[in-house]
């Protein structure tokens, strides 16, 4: 049932899989510490649109969705400042996804290929794929790394920050083009819907896990790590999508983090009680 | 009037079926987006999204009704983030982040069971993108039900949740049960957006429930003619993507209509652009006759 797991084919799939994860893990971990989260659900599922778009033209998926999520970064960042943040994101995000619905309605393969887009489909990445999905990797993650500090202080204390000479606003864009780089390496990986699972579950996991920001960022690359290596498995004996087990891994990362905190605050107790 | 409507607009059943089910869904979904605008629940609204998508996929995969499917799944997902609630805001968005993702690898896992052992493959497509053209007239007696019980919810509890909205504190110190407002609140909040999906589909709900509520929220203040006027534009788009969808069968690429929750989507968008246009004019007006007071 495994043999064939890891013949020549699916080698670009792991290799996609593994980069997709360190990314989502890294940015992951920022996305929930600077509570992002809703940005982080919303830059998925507009570069939707541009995956749909390019379907309906016939370029890249990758540039597609990647000249989108720009576009959906500038948009947020732009006009989410003035106004109620959440609820712009939300009307960005359906018009998008809207958008999405009708250049895939407008093409030919409209079911097979909403599904794999929304869902992902591993297996069929390819050689072309796989190095601009490493390039704009790297530079995604040299992109937060390089800015680990001004990124912790600006959500911990933006006015400490604003004190410092960083600029809240623009840490925050240049968080928020991070995020919809890796999305648009995960979109075609684990699909638009589950983008945002596995940027949220397992660095979520490790912050309960761990107080120290460090140790916290290299668990949550760990964790993703495992995510979808587990799914990649998983999807390939049961021939379920993959983005199924990604989902329901986000469920078993939060429970794993609640069980670590309330383990910790007991101990913490305890620790009190005795001294 | 045939370049706005085309040959047959008005003798077309699944046209006048899709009339009567907009207007209905669109009476019911403004108002509950109105509070959840003010009480700065879009996301939890947009969660309810995508959960009645897992609702949605498993009544295919079963073959029952799809209302029924969105407006359990929109129930289940309500009350499991009540039960994982957790009091820190950031905290809230990490448990509506883990249902999220539960529910939508589940709704790939049902989807993917539909299109391989029923052979519904164009179920994905119908479930999370919709088209109110397929609604059938059976679900009308659901829709009538959950409307009524989101609108009833809504004026049962309409003074306690706007107060409880603005000042959570007040509330509490007059003696307002918060959280079983609040709970109240969740369960018009899930019936509105279940309507939603049946009407527009899972993924774009959050476009009807939300997008009017804050279109006119920008101009209108008072909360209960924004609940008015919120309806308004809801019926209008709705109705207005309905026409154009019809129309678009002569557009090209022809013999293929556009998608009509596209065009619902679209309008909602357009209505939002236009209020804050207007909001910019009001604020800087009044600027301008403040500065020419003093």
């Amino acid at each position: 049932m495994f043999s064939g797991l890891f013949s020549p084919f699916m080698v670009h799939s792991w290799e996609a899989t593994s980069v997709v994860a360190v990314v989502a893990g890294v940015v992951g971990f920022f996305v929930v510490v600077r509570g992002a989260t809703f940005a982080a659900h919303a830059i998925p599922q507009g570069a939707f649109t541009g995956a749909a778009g390019a379907a309906l033209v016939g370029t890249s998926t990758l540039l597609g969705s990647g000249l989108v999520a720009l576009a959906a970064v500038v948009a947020i960042a732009r006009w989410g400042r003035k106004g109620r943040h959440d609820v712009v994101t939300a009307l960005v995000l359906v018009g998008m996804l809207a958008t999405g619905a009708l250049f895939l309605s407008l093409g030919s393969q409209y079911a097979d290929q909403t599904f794999s887009l929304l869902f992902g489909e591993p297996l069929a990445v390819s050689a072309g794929y796989l190095w601009p999905t490493v390039g704009l990797g790297v530079a995604c993650t040299g992109l937060v790394l390089s800015s680990y500090r001004r990124l912790l202080l600006t959500a911990a204390a933006p006015e400490l920050a604003r004190a410092r000479g960083v600029v809240p606003e623009r840490a925050d864009f240049w968080f928020l083009l991070a995020v919809g780089a890796a999305t648009t390496l995960a979109l075609p990986v684990v699909g638009a819907l589950l983008v945002f699972s596995l940027m949220i579950g397992p660095p979520a996991a490790s912050r309960s896990l761990t107080d120290r920001p460090g140790a916290a960022l290299a668990l949550s690359v760990g964790l993703a790590l495992v995510t979808v290596w587990t799914a990649m498995v998983a999807s390939y004996a049961s021939n379920w999508p993959l983005g199924a087990f990604v989902g329901a891994s986000a469920v078993v990362w939060y429970l794993v983090g609640r069980a670590a905190s309330s383990h910790r605050r007991r101990a913490r107790a305890r620790a009190a009680v005795r001294s | 009037m045939s370049w706005l409507f085309a040959p047959g607009f008005f003798s077309n059943g699944p046209v006048q079926a899709a009339l009567v089910t907009g207007t209905m869904v669109a009476l019911v979904c403004a108002p509950v987006g109105v509070l959840a605008v003010l009480r700065r629940q879009s996301f939890a609204g947009h969660a309810f999204a995508d959960i009645t998508s897992t609702g949605g996929s498993a009544a295919v995969l079963l073959g029952i009704s799809p209302v029924v499917g969105f407006a359990a799944a929109a129930a289940t997902g309500a009350a499991s983030m009540e039960a994982l609630s957790a009091r820190r805001e950031r905290d809230r968005d990490l448990v509506t982040g883990a249902v999220l993702g539960a529910a939508l690898g589940l709704s790939a896992l049902f989807l993917y069971l539909s299109a391989t052992t029923r052979n519904a493959s164009g179920a994905a497509v119908t479930v999370l993108f919709g088209s109110i053209f397929s609604v059938s007239t059976s679900s009308w007696p659901w829709v009538v039900a959950l409307g009524g019980l989101a609108v009833g919810l809504v004026a049962l509890a309409y003074r306690p949740l706007l107060l409880s909205s603005v000042s959570p504190e007040l509330a509490a110190a007059r003696g307002v049960p918060v959280r079983l407002v609040g709970l109240a609140y969740l369960g018009a909040l899930a019936a509105a957006v279940s309507l939603s999906a049946l009407t527009v589909g899972a993924v774009l709900s959050t476009a009807l429930v939300v997008g009017p509520a804050a279109a006119t929220l920008g101009v209108v203040r008072r909360p209960g003619r924004a609940m008015a006027w919120a309806g308004l534009v809801a019926m209008l788009s709705v109705w207005g993507g309905i026409v154009l969808s019809y129309d678009s069968f002569n557009w090209p690429p022809r013999g293929q209509g556009w998608p009509v929750s596209f065009f619902v989507v679209a309008l909602v968008l357009l209505a939002y652009g236009a209020s804050r246009v207007a909001s910019g004019h009001m604020h800087a007006r009044g600027r301008a006759s403040q500065q020419s007071e003093g």
